[in-house]
């Protein structure tokens, strides 16, 4: 793994040139975390601040513990990976996407502890990541609260109910897709880390079309979305999703 | 000589904490009968949370009075401004609704009772400490001091005369739980609360819009010769009536439009406001809380729709 890193990281520097050893774009969101973020979850890899990625997000989260974003990159031509993070949160990794042979586009939901920057960076076929980024306001509390779940007796019983639906979108067919799960961070006291970690979009065969790997500050019940290109023609899909404690829950759609 | 000046410094930052002015205005719009008239704004330190009317009415029995406003420091102030109009004491304080805006300055109102409905005085005693803390954080020193202090006494609906003024509280719901409008058939006027809305985006925290709309027409029945709403300039009806109404179903039909395209929430809060909704106060930033509030119901009954 580590070794793969260090030769995508070189390869892009070669691919590059001069550019890569340029000096470093500066942050406009002016964070004291970018650099280790960059570090964490870029692999210290080569980034443009540009608008490759189009962000939707709120500037001020109404709801810490759902604050909406949809990101897509599908201007950047083919993408390998798209990268959630929010600075400044105590678990700042949201999700990681590899959208393989689907669009790269992607929407989910996070809570959020305090004001922080939320970015998405995509990787683009040259190995340049384009980062796009806007700050968060918040009065906060999101990761450090029990899931709504915990209220209710009987949570147990219909985790990993799912729900899903598909839409047309300009040629496109958009994936929602809904899991029961209470999705806990861990920092709530008491309460372990107990969270979907991947959710795998299948053919009916069982190969893969695209992975994301979601984190703990993915809201409860979490409602994602993706879409698959006009050109991918498949009758149905298969979405599996599994957690830190080794349940799977399958949803097939038909598309 | 560091010590000296933070010292001074501090002296300053009090005696400002202490002198926020609100500036309140009492506006007679019938006889004996006055509003309050808030910014049309978020919460700020600029506006110390005025962003909300209030009204009183000085009968015969003394005074009554319809929300209590964001802070303690509005409360005495409010208070201070009837007793500059009236030497008739207050007799009964009523909030409309558990929004904090119509009821933190309940604790100017020691010794008097104040009143609200049933769902109204048990969604303020649940109210979580959080939404106090994060009104402290908006507003800042116009907050010194400010605790929430839930109605002591639960308002019967009903016709009520109180000093030659035939009071009628209406219990209605929609914008929260538990709304409640005063309408004075003696004078014709209407304190709707935040029923209605006036040149103000309507808020949606708590709201259920089939409800709120169905609570309008009541209110429009009643036939008021002037409406009071809970922000924005009093008017004679239906201005305040339609704008709402209007306001609550295009957003009924876009959130349900959203849903049926499969947007996102995030993208449904970037859709383009129509002129009519732009016009509004604080438009944008009210549609994409609206967009948190209620697009989740919208999606889920679009993704377990069969």
């Amino acid at each position: 793994m580590i070794t793969r890193r260090l030769l995508l990281g070189a390869g892009a520097a070669l691919s590059l040139g001069p550019r890569a050893r340029a000096a470093e774009p500066a942050d406009p969101l002016q964070s004291i975390s970018w650099a280790e973020m960059r570090e964490q979850f870029l692999g210290g890899g080569p980034v443009v601040f540009d608008d490759g990625v189009a962000l939707s997000a709120p500037s001020s989260a109404e709801d810490a513990l759902q604050v909406p974003f949809l990101a897509d990159a599908g201007k950047l031509g083919p993408v390998t990976r798209l990268v959630a993070f929010a600075d400044l949160n105590p678990i700042p990794l949201i999700l990681d996407y590899r959208p393989g042979a689907l669009a790269p586009l992607i929407a989910a939901r996070f809570k959020i502890q305090q004001a922080t920057p939320l970015r998405v960076a995509a990787l683009d076929a040259r190995g340049l990541w384009h980062v796009a980024g806007q700050w968060v306001d918040a009065m906060g509390g999101g990761c450090t609260a029990p899931a709504l779940a915990h209220g209710t007796d009987d949570w147990t019983a219909h985790l990993g109910e799912s729900e899903a639906r598909v839409f047309a979108r300009d040629g496109r067919r958009r994936l929602r897709v809904s899991f029961r799960h209470p999705m806990d961070t861990g920092l709530a006291a008491g309460i372990p880390a107990f969270f979907i970690e991947r959710v795998t979009v299948e053919k009916p065969d069982g190969s893969l079309l695209g992975a994301l790997e979601t984190f703990e500050p993915v809201s409860e019940n979490p409602l994602l979305t993706v879409e698959l290109p006009a050109a991918l023609a498949l009758p149905a899909v298969v979405i599996r999703a599994r957690d830190n404690n080794g349940n799977v829950f399958r949803r097939p759609v038909t598309l | 000589m560091i010590r000296g000046i933070a010292f001074v410094l501090v002296l300053l930052w009090s005696g400002l904490a202490q002198a926020f002015d609100y500036g309140l205005k009492a506006v007679e719009v019938a006889p004996e009968t006055y509003v309050v008239i808030g910014a049309m704004e978020h919460f700020s330190r600029q506006n110390g949370g005025n962003i909300v009317n209030t009204g009183f009415i000085v009968t015969a029995a003394g005074v009554v009075v319809i929300d209590t406003g964001p802070s303690l420091l509005y409360g005495r102030q409010l208070r201070a401004l009837i007793g500059g109009i009236t030497d008739a004491p207050v007799v009964l304080a009523v909030n409309t609704h558990a929004h904090p805006d119509h009821y933190l300055g309940n604790g100017a109102f020691d010794g008097v009772p104040i009143a609200a409905l049933a769902g109204t005085r048990q969604a303020i005693a649940e109210a979580p400490p959080a939404l106090l803390d994060g009104i402290y954080r908006l507003v800042g020193d116009a907050m010194a001091g400010t605790q929430s202090v839930p109605p002591g006494e639960t308002l019967a609906p009903g016709l009520r005369e109180v000093g030659g003024h035939r009071l009628e509280f209406l219990a209605l719901g929609g914008h929260t739980g538990a709304d409640l409008a005063v309408f004075d058939r003696s004078t014709g006027v209407l304190f709707a609360g935040d029923l209605a809305f006036l040149d103000r985006t309507p808020t949606t925290p708590q709201a259920d819009l089939d409800h709120w709309l169905a609570a309008l027409e009541t209110l429009r029945a009643l036939k008021p010769a002037l409406v009071v709403p809970g922000h924005g300039p009093p008017a004679p009806p239906p201005a305040a009536f339609d704008q709402t109404a209007d306001y609550l179903r295009w957003l009924r039909r876009v959130l349900a439009e959203a849903a049926a395209q499969g947007l996102d929430a995030a993208e449904v809060m970037a859709l383009p406001l129509p002129p009519a909704v732009a016009a509004l106060a604080v438009a944008p930033a009210e549609f994409a809380r609206s967009v948190i509030h209620l697009y989740p119901a919208f999606e889920r009954a679009m993704l377990s729709a069969k």
